[in-house]
């Protein structure tokens, strides 16, 4: 580490805050923009009529009705700063506490399907560019191929039409069993009810690392090095573990690191169909809710999680590269 | 060959291990080559999706007959994809939905590569200040997980067609706009653009004459390879609930309400709809993986 | 001379399969007819201009060519055909190539390391020590990347690549591009030393003068063909000279005058039959355009061509 790096970090982290505050303010622009009446939403139009004037001047301030927008934004952004991010208008409760809870179960599933998939994804792939144009490269081609153009809910559905429908050895839904209270949760259950999202999650995960590792193992394994390595009698595994490894797990890490924004996108759908109470499921209620504080507030968590991959990514590839860490310049 | 009849009697083959001698064979043999495949597989997938298409366009009364008499059966000969809970007859729903989703997707994924083209255009010609401004903004797209940003657009539209096909537009556009200006960007560079600029030739000659013959293609690929991703977040976001309404039975709308009958055991209603829906991403996949292919100038050695 | 043959090749042929216009596959043959032996101890070069195709001569002997190169001929190793199981043993060990430039060093492996091919092994580590010392490197490059070396170190590295093993035959590719003067005459001493310790060198370059000056043999390739073996000695006159190609070669010499013949090597392509030199050849005849040119022995050489001079 040296001078360089720091600035490099600093600067990378400036930009960070900034695009933060950008999509805070696109996402709030976004919320706003829309026609959807949040009264009628999650009132009802019958309720509504019902109601009288007062009682409907409470809940158009409790929905934030009526206030122009550029002085909402900037009382939001001032409680944001505070750390305050308001109070959750479907589930009456303040929004960091939701948060916290979704975050949790969340963070358990993307973790899992995070590292499973890395793992996974770029052993195949780096299998696949060593074995280029064989047989083992073609099924794993034609896997990721497959997986890439299945949408992840319907893998979902599929996985639960097998082993919650039809064999019956794992739980349909929810993160916990249904009726049971909080405190007799084990964490075996958890797990039991955490399997099948984070398969599926995994699932999906895997063709896109695969492929770019697969694709930078062959472009690997045309290089002069590689050929030079074959002309001094290296194995195919001497080559992978000399050469091919150590040339593709930086591009690899970067690549997971810069993806966990797809893992995010995947989990919004695999939670839905699971209903597992996790961030992205609080996100589809919101979004159809117009429940804006609790949406904003996951924009920007999951902006900060996005934004925060590609800050590692971009050390990371400092840190495996001596080009870059012995301070020399790139070629 | 001709020179070959020339060489001298004494020719052995030093290797003669049976692949070296087979590839020798093979090749001079084969008339049958790869860009051939690719060809005849370009016409199967193209044809599946006009199939789908003008499928859907016939089947737009079919997919809406309820009929109490038919419901909730399993696949069989007359219904090959069953019927639901309506009576109505999943085989038309399903090439009705895709239909309606290939063309939502289409119309997303050329608006959104249009799009890419222009600022990807802008950003490396227009000077520092426009690059900036378009590299910030694809960061800031990239920034939103892809989902999380078309749930935003499609409630900011107030949910329906037009969310849709903003949303996925709007969310697609980042990586073809890095693509095409880094091309640009390299092709000023280019040697022989300089000097035509050097010779008087007019920026519009240069365009016209250097510049376009090689973006085309990439923009081409580009835009078809869009497609696939189009229509898989066009069917997710309506699966979700934000896209179409139940009345137009998108292919997100028809999964979603199998989902509700999956745990009665009827699950053809998700099963034969989801597998067209890969079938036709698969196919624009291979398309553009195939046009790509062909376009390619460095595929000559295949 | 009547040391150890270690290489001989015979009528060796390669050619590319590729895709014309549309979906023709055509045969782009790049070697049409190349014959080379090299004996122990001596160090043979192969001059042709720069992109003729004479690096897959080397590619094709190690048996690494690209998998749409198809290659024919008779490769002979120390008296037995060369087939690829054979040269799967081999190469590395006996057979060690040396790489043109830096590209074929990994970028992200330490230079030592590299050498050894990842192993530890303390033999190894202890001659890899003893080059070092000889070729006058600090230890400490070792532990170096090869982005930190200069050209020069990186040529002495890639020879040490070579002398880690104990090879009878070193099949140096363009050792000398982009070194100055000086550093090139080093690099080639490097390889007579190699010579002279009783190796088998193959060196292939575009560097007539600087072949002249260390190699005792130098074969002309022209246009996919060996046109002329001749010993070194034979170039101090033109007269000892055979093939009229060699001869302008000779001419075109600096300290012979440095007159260039027009034309240029036909390309692949559009060769017709016959000799490849006869559209630039004075004495091109009938002859030589309709018939394959036979390779035959004249004198203490060879030579490719149907006149005796």
């Amino acid at each position: 580490m040296n001078r360089t790096t720091g600035k490099f970090i600093f600067r990378n982290f400036i930009k960070m805050i900034l695009l933060l505050f950008a999509v805070s303010i696109a996402a709030f622009a976004l919320m706003t923009a829309s026609p959807i009446d949040p009264l009628k939403a999650n009132v009802g139009q019958t309720a509504l009529g019902s109601m009288s004037q007062e009682q409907i001047a409470k809940l158009e301030e409790y929905w934030g009705v009526g206030k122009p927008p550029v002085q909402r934004y900037l009382a939001w952004f001032r409680d944001f700063v505070k750390g305050d991010m308001g109070v959750s208008l479907l589930y009456r409760q303040k929004v960091t506490t939701v948060i916290a809870v979704k975050l949790g179960n969340s963070l358990f599933l993307m973790v899992i399907a995070w590292i499973l998939s890395g793992v996974t994804g770029f052993l195949l792939g780096a299998l696949a560019g060593m074995k280029h144009g064989k047989p083992i490269d073609k099924v794993i081609k034609g896997y990721c191929l497959l997986i890439s153009s299945t949408p992840a809910f319907w893998i979902a559905m599929l996985l639960l039409m097998i082993f919650g429908v039809w064999l019956k050895i794992l739980p349909i839904g929810l993160s916990v069993p249904i009726g049971v209270e909080a405190s007799g949760v084990t964490f075996l259950d958890r797990v039991r009810h955490a399997i099948l999202p984070a398969v599926t999650l995994s699932i999906t995960g895997i063709s896109n690392i695969a492929m770019h590792t697969r694709e930078k193992m062959i472009d690997i394994c045309d290089s002069d090095y590689v050929l030079f390595a074959r002309a001094r009698g290296e194995s195919t595994w001497e080559i992978f573990r000399n050469h091919g490894f150590r040339n593709v797990l930086g591009p690899a890490m970067t690549l997971q690191f810069a993806s966990i924004s797809e893992i995010f996108g995947g989990s919004v759908l695999v939670e839905q169909v699971f209903s597992y109470p996790g961030l992205g499921q609080a996100a589809v209620s919101a979004g159809l809710g117009s429940d804006l504080p609790l949406l904003m507030a996951i924009t920007i968590i999951s902006a900060i999680f996005v934004f925060g991959g590609n800050l590692i990514a971009n050390i990371l590839y400092g840190v495996i590269d001596p080009r870059i860490r012995r301070g020399g310049v790139v070629r | 060959m001709k020179e070959a009849a020339t060489f001298p009697e004494k020719r052995l083959d030093v290797y003669t291990e049976k692949n070296f001698a087979e590839n020798e064979e093979g090749y001079r043999k084969k008339k049958w080559n790869r860009r051939k495949t690719i060809i005849v597989l370009l016409i199967v997938a193209i044809g599946f999706l006009a199939a789908v298409c003008i499928g859907g366009f016939f089947c737009k009364e079919a997919a809406q007959v309820t009929d109490f008499s038919r419901k909730n059966l399993p696949p069989c000969l007359s219904y090959p994809f069953g019927t639901d809970w309506l009576g109505r007859d999943m085989f038309a729903r399903t090439v009705r939905g895709l239909s309606i989703s290939i063309i939502i997707g289409v119309c997303a994924a050329t608006f959104s590569a249009v799009m890419a083209f222009i600022l990807g255009v802008v950003s490396a010609t227009m000077g520092k200040t426009a690059d900036a401004v378009v590299t910030w903004f694809i960061d800031l797209v990239m920034g939103i997980p892809h989902m999380l940003l078309l749930i935003l657009i499609c409630v900011a539209c107030g949910r329906g067609l037009k969310g849709v096909i903003l949303g996925v537009a709007l969310t697609h556009w980042t990586s073809l706009a890095r693509l095409i200006r880094g091309e640009v960007l390299q092709l000023k560079e280019q040697i022989y653009i300089k000097t035509a600029k050097k010779l008087g030739k007019s920026n519009l000659y240069i365009a016209m004459k250097h510049m376009v013959p090689h973006l085309l293609p990439q923009f081409i690929v580009g835009l078809v390879l869009l497609f696939p991703h189009a229509i898989l977040h066009e069917s997710s976001i309506t699966f979700l609930g934000f896209g179409l309404s139940n009345e137009q039975p998108a292919i997100g709308i028809i999964l979603s309400e199998a989902m509700k009958y999956l745990v009665t055991g009827k699950w053809w209603l998700a099963l034969f709809p989801g597998i067209m829906l890969i079938l036709t991403v698969v196919c624009f996949f291979t398309t553009g993986e195939n046009l790509r292919m062909l376009l390619d100038p460095a595929s000559v050695h295949e | 001379m009547e040391k150890e043959k270690i290489l001989e090749i015979n009528h060796m042929r390669i050619s590319f399969c590729q895709y014309q216009k549309g979906m023709r596959q055509t045969e782009l043959q790049v070697i049409r007819d190349l014959n080379v032996t090299v004996h122990a101890g001596e160090m043979v070069a192969i001059v042709g201009s720069s992109g003729s195709g004479k690096s897959l001569l080397a590619h094709g002997i190690l048996g690494i060519l690209p998998y749409n190169a198809f290659m024919k001929g008779e490769i002979q190793y120390c008296g037995e055909t060369l087939t690829e199981k054979r040269i799967r043993k081999l190469r590395g060990k006996e057979i060690v190539l040396v790489p043109q430039s830096t590209s074929y060093l990994d970028p992200l492996m330490k230079v030592g390391q590299q050498i050894c091919k990842g192993k530890k092994n303390p033999e190894k580590k202890r001659k890899l020590n003893r080059i070092f010392e000889q070729y006058s490197l600090d230890q400490k490059v070792q532990e170096q990347y090869p982005f930190e070396l200069s050209g020069g170190m990186t040529r002495r590295i890639m020879i040490s690549t070579a002398l880690i093993e104990t090879p009878k035959l070193v099949i140096a590719d363009e050792p000398t591009p982009g070194l100055d003067p000086r550093l090139a005459r080093r690099a080639m001493e490097h390889f007579r030393q190699l010579a002279d310790m009783g190796a088998a060198v193959l060196m292939i370059t575009h560097d007539l003068e600087l072949a002249l000056d260390t190699a005792d043999r130098i074969q002309v390739f022209y246009a996919g063909y060996t046109i002329e073996d001749a010993i070194a000695e034979d170039f101090l006159k033109e007269e000892t000279l055979r093939h009229p190609y060699t001869r302008a070669l000779w001419r075109a010499m600096p300290k012979n005058g440095f007159h260039y013949i027009d034309g240029v090597q036909p390309y692949t392509r559009d060769m017709k039959p016959g000799c490849p030199f006869a559209p630039r050849c004075e004495k091109c005849t009938d002859r030589c355009r309709e018939k394959e040119v036979p390779w035959r022995s004249s004198g203490n050489g060879y030579v490719r061509c149907v006149y005796d001079t």
